[in-house]
């Protein structure tokens, strides 16, 4: 009996030991997986990060990712990659109302800046959250006709052809072949990377900076209900995002020439809404809204203070929409210009992680 | 080698003859609390938002744009006595359908219970300024310059003024505060406990509530939109009396074994 015991033992091992042999020969990679760099203002204030089951991060990936970024040849002419538009410097936007694309078209809203996109638990990405998850978004301006103007099987073809891209995507994927599905999760690995948490005021939240007395006035009118009342879509110390990525119409147009959210779901109760950007990093990111209308902050303070138009769809947190704005004194619009720019986070956009 | 086997297995099997029949073993069971609205009579969802067609005790016209609110503490008195606390909270966000349903993570022994009571908001003692992540996350934070915690609701819409226009309300119930002096801020605790009788906890129970968002204007403050509109939260007098009227806008509607 123990002597039969023992041979199906040894049988078992031996066939274990073949079937890895068998592995080694095809050559399959195990990417090494990757977490995200969260800040510990983040583990302390915030849930934690959205990353699908089905694109987990690996290092790999979020190394392919980057290239794909920042490669050019996901453009029709090979003349432009997201980078184009998503400057790191720029806190991955760029300085313009609107961007244009290879054949010289302008679009009509201003290119979004790129952070902290995990934490957007919705999932809607763009300022109208037409795109559903990071990965789908990325599959759309290579084929839009006024960006990147592109077709995905032209893409992958010249990724196919290239020297080193097929390998990469067997590390990465496990596979040399490559599609736009593989492409576009890549690119989404490396955005979700891109988390953008040591400004000045994260600094002031964790003891290791001080704020002068106008920034932190100035953040008390953002926080006060009765002044600028801006935490209740912008975040607070206690949300370092400095958005909620819900929809808001911010009281910008009488009417509208861009109906927003509403012309993705179809219900006119959504007209004029756009997604809220995070403040973090607004000195890398004028021009201000969605379609880049306001030059400075400034202006963008202006318009909240006096600036506000009535519509239908006009959120009520807009509350002083009857009096033109929340009416700040010049000393509180200067005090939370200053508290708004102690949001700029200047390793964030030299981080040579993010650079090309 | 075989006699010393089946000797072995007839006697677990003995063995776990006896135990099934001398012990009874109850297990514990979580309870979940369903959220319905309504206005008055009639219930509402989201899909009743933005519409300016609610009139409220006072005769303003009004629509709901958006309404999330916090439910935390919920109490259950056997009828030995014993009072047990569930340290659940949630978010019901009735603006986008979610959390609509609290099933609790705690759980608690089926049997008779003299009273189920929960939190309409946090109580001071769980009201600590940004230790829940999920409410941070949500950005469902009250300033630190008014005591700092949590919202209890966030309550948003817009109503017909006396000339008949649109004018935006913010009906943010939170822990009050008098603000007066700002080194020396006196809180009054605003959230309340709703009290929903007895229940019989068996193995799947659900407590089907209704809060009948009129309610919020009329009982027993008649709330006038035009006075008490916007710029509540740092508004002492406007949370005590929110509280008050918060006292008869939950009813139970049953209990679903």
């Amino acid at each position: 009996m123990k002597t039969e015991v023992f041979f199906l033992f040894l049988s078992l091992f031996l066939f274990t030991s073949c079937s890895s042999s068998s592995n080694d020969a095809e050559d399959v990679y195990t990417p090494i997986p990757a977490s995200l760099n969260i800040p510990d203002l983040f583990q302390q204030k915030l849930i934690a990060p959205l990353v699908p089951n089905n694109n987990p991060l690996t290092e790999e990936g979020i190394a392919l990712g980057k290239k794909l970024f920042f490669e050019k040849r996901l453009s029709g002419d090979n003349t432009q990659s997201c980078a184009s538009c998503h400057n790191p410097q720029n806190s991955f936007t760029d300085d313009t109302r609107f961007s244009d694309g290879i054949d010289g078209a302008f679009g009509t809203r201003n290119s979004m800046p790129l952070f902290n996109l995990a934490w957007n638990f919705s999932d809607r990405f763009t300022w109208d959250g037409k795109e559903l998850g990071l990965e789908r978004q990325a599959l759309e301006p290579v084929r839009n006709p006024i960006e990147m103007h592109s077709v995905w099987t032209d893409v992958v073809n010249k990724l196919q052809q290239d020297s080193q891209y097929p390998n990469l995507f067997l590390r990465a994927f496990g596979t040399s072949t490559i599609d736009s599905t593989l492409v576009t999760k890549a690119i989404a690995q490396f955005e979700r990377t891109l988390i953008s948490g040591n400004s000045k005021f994260d600094q002031h939240l964790l003891g290791t900076a001080q704020l002068t007395a106008e920034e932190l006035n100035g953040f008390n009118v953002f926080m006060d209900e009765a002044k600028g009342d801006c935490f209740h879509c912008h975040g607070s110390d206690n949300n370092p995002l400095w958005t909620d990525n819900a929809f808001h119409n911010n009281g910008l147009d009488n009417t509208f020439t861009d109906l927003g959210l509403g012309d993705v779901t179809g219900d006119p109760n959504d007209n004029g809404k756009f997604r809220s950007p995070s403040l973090r990093n607004l000195i890398f990111t004028a021009p201000y809204m969605h379609d880049g209308r306001f030059a400075t902050l400034d202006d963008v303070i202006n318009h909240y203070s006096e600036g506000l138009k009535s519509s239908s769809t006009i959120d009520p947190l807009m509350k002083k929409v009857q009096q033109g704005g929340v009416q700040l004194s010049a000393q509180d619009k200067a005090d939370l210009k200053a508290f708004l720019l102690t949001l700029s986070d200047n390793n964030f956009v030299s981080n040579p992680d993010f650079q090309e | 080698m075989k006699i010393r086997l089946l000797v072995i297995l007839c006697l677990s099997f003995f063995i776990r003859s006896c135990s099934d029949d001398s012990d009874i073993v109850i297990e514990p069971v979580a309870i979940t609390l369903n959220f319905s609205h309504a206005w008055q009579d009639t219930e509402i969802t989201s899909a009743d938002f933005n519409d300016i067609k609610f009139p409220n005790a006072n005769g303003e016209e009004l629509s709901i744009e958006r309404l999330r609110y916090l439910i935390s503490e919920i109490t259950l008195t056997h009828e030995s006595g014993v009072v047990t606390t569930l340290d659940d909270y949630t978010l019901v966000d009735v603006t986008n359908s979610e959390n609509l349903s609290l099933t609790t993570s705690a759980t608690i022994l089926p049997g008779n219970y003299t009273g189920i009571s929960f939190r309409f908001g946090f109580s001071n003692d769980n009201n600590t300024d940004g230790v829940y992540q999920d409410l941070n996350t949500a950005s469902f934070n009250v300033p630190g310059m008014l005591g700092g915690g949590y919202h209890y609701m966030q309550f948003d819409g817009k109503y017909l003024d006396t000339n008949s226009a649109e004018a935006p309300f913010n009906y943010h119930a939170i822990r009050a505060v008098d603000i007066t002096d700002p080194n020396n801020l006196v809180f009054q605790d605003t959230s309340f406990q709703v009290s929903l009788g007895e229940i019989i906890v068996g193995n799947n129970t659900n407590v089907n509530i209704q809060m009948d968002i009129y309610e919020w204007f009329s009982t027993p403050n008649l709330w006038d939109l035009n006075v008490l509109n916007t710029v509540l939260m740092p508004n002492s007098d406007a949370q005590v009396l929110m509280s008050q009227n918060g006292t008869s806008v939950f009813s139970l509607v049953n209990i679903i074994q």
